[in-house]
């Protein structure tokens, strides 16, 4: 490795260190300034960072745009919503519930939908998410289109979500053990084949790869972790709603990964956080917000080409690089 | 004897072109069979029908007498039929070495391995760089494709069929756009696989066809004209009419 290089690995290490370091302090920080409001915030932020890097292993390693992963965010609510309304509380029941629906789901889907490819993927992902959308607003014992209240949040045994701390570090946890099972993901055979699927899927069916295979898999992995960020969103606001999968949380889980940086790992926590905040701050000003967020997030991302974790890896390395050189 | 590949009746439509005619042709293990004709003649989409991109219309295809006709890309692939494209057709953004670990990697097992880094898979590496060192790509191991001459794209491409250990290649005009050296040094490399591999091999380099083809088969619209040893195609008359014209004339030189 030639040392310009290493120290671009450094830097990444460095920002992804910073901001996850900064996360884990957040609780800290909010009973000092002493609000709740922060450490929901907080885990909203996080939650929604945990989504975005499972769409991002499909979109940015994979080129697949899914306009209609907000579909599995909201099967992970509704799981939680639906069997803590049955009285069942046990988070682990509720998780292997989530995660056997959201398989089954994600196959039958993923085996349609990854048939097609480009635009016609884009429209097919978004039509299936229509469909539960409307689903979830026709469950009329479930509370349709008002949502249904979650008495209680998800009993884990040995712990509960009750605490908003708890929560939040939940939250967190999965999203570091979710980033680090990625890094790997991509560097490992399976990674290789995705990427090399991004980039020419025919020569890879020459080869002699079953390229479906491999791209579904990828697909239901990425469902999954929207699955269990839809469980831990429906534990944050003792609530599911049909909202929660609307196509537009679809494309803001898009957004945070462009606005972030597609294709890296820590991108997309990068464009959660980012997003998040910025809306917080607007919508308190005015409530036409959105007027303000469209341009910033086009600025964002023409300037910074690779988003704005490629944006900050990039400043880092010639800081280091500044450092490095004798004066 | 059967044959390594035959393809019985193959015909190909699209729309009313016929671009493959009731095609009946067969390449014999270790044996070059070059098809030749002009530009249309059907000859890409006579491999992508081999290589199993494009289904026929009607005909079958048989790899050893088995009827593969029906098989998707990848399992051809894995019975043993590599191909090479017209279009330089590798993984720009990866090394040098990643395109053929690629390659090597889809014979090697399945790829369900999530955890594993690939450069810790030692075996896998070691047949790659084998590979790259016989086609003389040793030197550019860490380069990234993107950076490569446009002749070492066409040796990479090279490398990765290879690599991939086919029974029969599917070469698609491989000598497209080589520089008069590199296009020699090519023809040495496949004087050096024939008779261990079975090598389709379409080309309009006609030199580097009388060099190394042990049968050539003349194809014009669809169809094809004639097929025999190189001799007999140079005085083939239809042929001469067809196709060969002035060229052969250059060869006869």
């Amino acid at each position: 490795m030639s040392p310009a290089v290493r120290r671009r690995v450094d830097a990444r290490v460095v920002v992804a260190v910073l901001l996850l370091g900064g996360l884990a302090l957040v609780p800290m920080i909010s009973s000092l300034i002493g609000g709740p409001f922060y450490i929901t915030l907080f885990t909203r932020i996080v939650i929604f960072a945990l989504a975005a890097v499972g769409l991002n292993l499909i979109l940015g390693y994979g080129a697949l745009v899914s306009f209609g992963h907000a579909m599995y965010i909201g099967i992970g609510a509704y799981a939680v919503g639906i069997l803590s309304h049955h009285g069942v509380g046990s988070g682990w029941i509720q998780l292997a519930a989530a995660l056997a629906v959201g398989a089954v789901v994600a196959v039958v889907i993923g085996l349609v939908c990854l048939r097609t490819s480009g635009m016609a993927f884009i429209m097919i992902t978004l039509a299936f998410a229509q469909m539960f959308y409307f689903l979830a607003i026709s469950l009329k014992q479930y509370g349709g289109d008002d949502g249904l209240t979650i008495a209680a949040r998800s009993d884990f045994g040995v712990f509960t979500l009750a605490s908003n701390t708890v929560l939040y570090y939940t939250a967190l946890g999965v999203l570091v053990a979710c980033l680090i099972a990625f890094h790997r993901l991509v560097y490992s055979r399976f990674g290789m084949v995705l990427r090399g699927c991004r980039s020419n899927e025919r020569r890879m069916a020459a080869l002699g790869f079953p390229t479906l295979r491999y791209k579904l898999t990828a697909y239901v992995i990425s469902a999954l972790v929207c699955v269990i960020a839809g469980m831990l969103l429906a534990n944050l606001t003792k609530f599911s709603a049909p909202s929660y999968m609307a196509w537009q949380a679809s494309g803001d889980l898009i957004v945070m990964i462009v606005l972030g940086g597609m294709g890296t790992i820590v991108g997309p926590v990068a464009g959660a956080v980012a997003l998040l905040i910025l809306e917080e701050i607007l919508s308190g000003w005015t409530t036409h917000w959105m007027i303000v967020l469209g341009p910033a997030i086009v600025l964002i991302v023409l300037t910074a080409k690779r988003g704005i974790y490629g944006y900050l890896v990039e400043r880092t390395a010639r800081h280091a690089e500044a450092g490095a050189s004798p004066s | 004897m059967t044959s390594l590949l035959a393809t019985v009746g193959l015909v190909k439509r699209f729309g009313g072109l016929i671009a493959t005619d009731g095609v009946d042709l067969t390449v014999e293990a270790g044996e070059v069979h070059a098809v030749i004709g002009p530009n249309g003649a059907g000859k890409t989409t006579l491999i992508n029908q081999l290589s199993g991109e494009i289904a026929p219309d009607a005909g079958r295809i048989l790899l050893d007498g088995r009827d593969i006709t029906g098989e998707p890309v990848y399992r051809r692939a894995l019975m043993g039929i590599g191909r090479s494209y017209q279009i330089t057709s590798v993984f720009p953004e990866f090394s040098v070495l990643d395109n053929v670990v690629l390659a090597v990697q889809a014979h090697a097992g399945h790829s369900f391995s999530f955890w594993r880094p690939l450069s810790a898979e030692a075996a896998l590496i070691e047949r790659a760089r084998t590979a790259l060192a016989q086609s003389g790509l040793a030197a550019r191991l860490a380069t990234p494709v993107a950076a490569l001459a446009h002749g070492e794209r066409r040796q990479l491409e090279m490398a990765m069929t290879l690599a991939t250990s086919p029974r029969l290649l599917l070469l698609d005009e491989p000598m497209a756009g080589m520089s008069l050296a590199e296009s020699e040094r090519l023809v040495t490399l496949l004087a050096t696989l024939k008779g261990r591999y079975g090598i389709l091999l379409v080309e309009h380099d006609m030199d580097a066809v009388f060099k190394l083809a042990d049968r050539i088969s003349v194809l014009v619209y669809g169809r094809v004209i004639a097929c025999g040893d190189p001799a007999a195609i140079r005085a083939n008359p239809e042929v001469r009419a067809a196709y060969l014209g002035d060229q052969d004339a250059a060869v006869a030189a």
